[in-house]
């Protein structure tokens, strides 16, 4: 199970890497998702790996799971589910603002194919 | 006793930034910006109050929701802490009364994102657990992600992007690295954290100092050390002048954990993460240094001039920092406070600047007379001067304790030629910016077409706009003129950063009451340095033998 665990982590930290270095706003928004998964899987995992172990006490249990990380992973998932939320409002602003979807604002792409350049875009360009 | 006093600079900004959201600041806008001045006013108030206190005490412990440490989160007042918050506090006026002069209504929410930012930059600087600095830290930083943007505009959204998008990723490496931390340790408390660092078996060290290297790579992309600061320049430049002017102390967050971490949880005496950062510090300061300077020299702004002169000053801290001697950290403190005022000044500077010379901003090409050139060119002295290191402003008196610090460390010819050197230059930048601003106003020179002569100013500049400049002004000549009471203050913060034993002792103190009579058993087992026999640890051993 470790080994399938620290593969798992290790592959989705890489992924998310990967598209974070793509340099567009929609593979980068879900390159941070990756990594944010993968760090709560991490966290998860730094409180040892425990099979049907209860977390708070309970009769007749013989052993416990760590809490601490569980709490922590909750925090983390809160504040990265805000993150997310945020850094996706902001990009479809400035895709539209733009008229790019880099995270440069360098390749100037018309919203609807086809359709002329805003008077604003085109300005920029 | 402060007893709860400890935690008002957390709460205060909490609860003005709810009343402020629940007043609405497009219906009752002056009653918002009337809770908001008067917040940061008692936040003056309250960190006065804290840092007379901590003058004469021993670190104060308030322990959250009476969980004691190592269990539950506390916070710590310690003279280092409340000096940032005392710092904060004073940036955080200055900025809520210049936005009052009407950049709070170019955009929405600005004094709530302002206050909840204080409440972070506080939390960060009184908080003594691992995850929770972690929690402030993207509390600061969403309230920064929305006051960077605050005033609109391509510029501001796409520098704001990458700030965040870099910020993401430093919040996933602290998490990875808290959580490496606590899977080795068992803990997250910072006191705690020492004592379990030190006490760690020789074969956990490699996974100690990677979380520790983690941190580091976290807290030096916060403070702007060389090869991780280049999200700085756009977002400071493009950000409101308001904003940019508290974001002087953003850095120091960085700077701050540093210092907090490497003395109290990777000191010398830390066994198995001992020294972590040691190798490292000075260098990077110098190359940091080094790098602002050329950017400084280079610098086709005055706006963009600062944002390399708060780079320059990330690289002079960490020197001194990196020497990790009483002396130097002194130094560097001294330098912190310095600089975070100077900096602010100059950013009000170039907002008034950029104001007057309309489409011109504060490029530096020749654009047309400013209208209050004497009293604008007065406040560009001074603060050049500061900025610069040259005497008698404390600028000066900053430098030379850098020098004093540095000169028993390995680095030390180095890190003289650096700074040296790079006080010339900064000398050279700022006479160049400010013959070009304020003597070659008028001369001929176009913009896209239009001639520079041309361009009206936008308006003139209110007498009660110049207040927050003043404020600075005069704060940093109190610096000037109360530097030894200042420096005899950071001398012993330096000699507390370097001696945690007494923090620890603060933090993890045996409970003198009856009924927690087993917290008071695990507390002196601490202290004698021996692993706790708390839930945590003998839970660890069990999974341990388990797996």
């Amino acid at each position: 199970m470790e080994l399938l665990v620290a593969s798992g982590i290790g592959a989705l930290t890489a992924a998310g890497v990967y598209l974070l270095l793509r340099a567009h706003t929609f593979p980068m928004i879900l390159g941070l998702t990756l990594m944010s998964y993968s760090v709560n899987l991490f966290l998860f995992a730094m409180g040892r790996l425990a099979i049907s172990a209860p977390p708070l006490i309970s009769d007749g249990a013989e052993r416990y799971a760590d809490p601490l990380p569980q709490a922590l992973v909750l925090t983390a998932i809160v504040i990265s589910f805000g993150m997310t939320a945020l850094v996706v409002a902001l990009s479809v602003r400035l895709r539209f603002d733009s008229g790019s979807d880099h995270v440069d604002c360098t390749e100037l792409v018309p919203v609807v194919p086809d359709a002329p350049l805003s008077p604003e875009s085109a300005e920029r360009q | 006793m402060v007893g709860h006093l400890v935690i008002a600079p957390v709460l205060l900004p909490m609860f003005a930034a709810a009343l402020i959201v629940a007043l609405g600041d497009q219906r009752r806008a002056s009653a918002c910006r009337a809770v908001s001045l008067a917040n940061c006013m008692a936040l003056v108030l309250a960190s006065i109050w804290l840092l007379v206190w901590a003058v004469s005490n021993e670190p104060a412990v308030y322990v959250l929701g009476n969980w004691q440490a190592p269990y539950g989160i506390v916070l710590v007042l310690d003279r280092l802490s409340a000096l940032m918050v005392a710092l904060t506090s004073l940036l955080s006026v200055a900025t809520c009364w210049y936005a009052l002069r009407g950049w709070d209504t170019r955009g929405r929410h600005f004094h709530a994102l302002l206050q909840l930012q204080l409440m972070g930059l506080n939390g960060a600087f009184l908080t003594g657990d691992l995850f929770n600095l972690f929690v402030f830290f993207e509390l600061l930083l969403i309230a920064s992600y929305g006051l960077m943007l605050h005033g609109g505009g391509v510029a501001r959204q796409r520098a704001t992007l990458h700030y965040i998008v870099y910020n993401l990723v430093a919040s996933t490496l602290f998490l990875f690295a808290a959580g490496l931390l606590y899977g080795v340790t068992g803990t997250l408390n910072m006191a705690d954290l020492s004592l379990q660092v030190a006490a760690a078996p020789i074969e956990d060290a490699t996974l100690i100092r990677s979380a520790g290297m983690l941190l580091l790579v976290v807290f030096a992309i916060k403070a702007a050390v060389l090869p991780l600061c280049f999200w700085l320049q756009e977002g400071y430049r493009t950000a409101s002048p308001p904003v940019a002017c508290l974001f002087a102390v953003m850095t120091k967050v960085g700077l701050y954990s540093i210092l907090r971490v490497c003395t109290l949880i990777f000191g010398s005496d830390a066994g198995a993460g001992a020294d972590l950062a040691a190798a490292w510090l000075l260098p990077a300061g110098i190359a940091t240094l080094a790098f602002a300077t050329v950017g400084v020299i280079a610098s086709r702004s005055f706006g963009m001039l600062v944002t390399y002169l708060v780079i320059a000053s990330a690289g002079s801290m960490l020197v001194g920092v990196g020497t990790f001697s009483q002396g130097g950290i002194a130094a560097a403190l001294f330098y912190l406070v310095h600089s975070t005022l100077v900096v602010a000044l100059l950013f009000l500077l170039a907002g008034e600047i950029a104001r007057e010379r309309g489409a011109l901003g504060s490029d530096l090409l020749p654009g047309p007379a400013l209208a209050a050139p004497v009293r604008l060119g007065v406040v560009f002295l001074f603060a050049g001067v500061a900025a610069s290191g040259l005497p008698p402003v404390s600028g000066f008196i900053a430098k030379i304790g850098i020098l004093q610090g540095v000169q028993d460390s390995p680095w030390a010819y180095s890190a003289w030629v650096a700074i040296l050197v790079s006080s010339l230059l900064t000398v050279i930048a700022l006479a160049r910016a400010g013959s070009m601003l304020f003597w070659r106003a008028g001369a001929s020179a176009s913009v896209d077409g239009v001639p520079a002569t041309a361009m009206v100013p936008l308006a003139t500049v209110p007498a009660a706009s110049f207040g927050p400049v003043w404020l600075l002004v005069v704060a940093l000549i109190a610096l000037t003129a109360g530097a030894r009471p200042v420096q005899s203050y950071l001398d012993a913060t330096g000699m507390q950063l370097m001696s945690p034993a007494n923090y620890v002792d603060a933090v993890i103190r045996p409970v003198q009451s009856d009924r927690d009579e087993e917290i008071n058993v695990d507390g002196d087992r601490l202290r004698a340095g021996q692993p706790p026999a708390g839930t945590t640890s003998a839970q660890h051993s069990a999974y341990r033998t388990a797996l």
